[in-house]
């Protein structure tokens, strides 16, 4: 829409005085631990994750233990090695369009509700603010001890994830000031 | 008149944030942005935003349930 376009306000619009606030200095970075794998804790980290970018913040996500499986690719069904990293993703689907609700699962029903109450709200689906917050330069690490207990290899995963690291990095970035965020 | 727009408007969090930082930085310094948002906690958002990014929140307006902002760039 352009500008000559956009709805004229009534002249009786009411006018909120703008606040006048300094500047801060260059705000912290932001490391998300994004440790659960659940649709709303998932949800709840790429908003958070968008936002961060947004408002200017070097964001990073640290993908560990069941928050690494979002980042399977949607298509890979069965992932792992041995037998048992196989029955582990069997039971629980990795990919991020495969996550469940904690609360309120109903074999599906649940997460089917939420999706179509986020459709009629315009609220954004995981999918979409995980495109947007590559796109923003957010930063996505894997978690190399969970990357091997699964039997997950890089081509299992999506594209555009950084390096796998291990949590020598995380504490790292927690002693150099990153805000942290455990989800 | 603001030199780009931002229509948020049927939006929800964090989208007409997220658009706004995206529609920024194709601006030169200096320039404004005009966004239309129906999320009432964007009021709080953009003073938010504004103060983190420091570009300059220089107008804020509502009318009938569209909250207009207008940002100028750091």
């Amino acid at each position: 829409m352009t500008v000559a376009e956009a709805p004229v306000l009534a002249p009786e619009a009411a006018v909120m005085p703008a606040p006048v606030e300094e500047p801060e200095a260059k705000p912290r970075d932001i490391l998300i631990i994004c440790y659960s794998g659940e649709l709303e804790k998932t949800w709840a980290t790429m908003i958070l994750a968008t936002t961060g970018a947004a408002m200017g913040a070097k964001v990073r996500v640290f993908l560990t233990f069941w928050g690494l499986q979002t980042f399977v690719k949607d298509g890979r069904r069965i992932t792992g090695e041995n037998i048992m990293q196989k029955m582990m993703s069997a039971m629980q689907r990795p990919g991020i369009s495969h996550r469940k609700l904690s609360k309120m699962n109903f074999l599906g029903m649940g997460p089917w509700m939420m999706r179509k109450l986020a459709k009629q709200y315009n609220v954004s689906s995981p999918q979409e603010l995980l495109a947007i917050a590559q796109e923003m330069g957010v930063e996505f690490m894997p978690c190399q001890m969970t990357m091997d207990m699964f039997g997950l290899k890089r081509e299992d995963m999506i594209d555009g994830l950084g390096e796998p690291v291990g949590a020598a990095t995380v504490i790292g970035l927690l002693q150099g000031g990153d805000a942290p965020l455990f989800i | 008149m603001a030199d780009q727009q931002v229509d948020a408007r049927g939006l929800n969090c964090p989208m007409p944030i997220v658009k706004t930082a995206q529609a920024v930085k194709a601006l030169t310094s200096g320039q404004t942005l005009e966004i239309l948002a129906t999320d009432p906690g964007s009021v709080k958002d953009f003073a938010a935003w504004s103060k983190s990014t420091g570009n300059e929140l220089v107008e804020q307006t509502v009318d009938g349930g569209v909250y207009r902002f207008v940002m100028r760039k750091k």
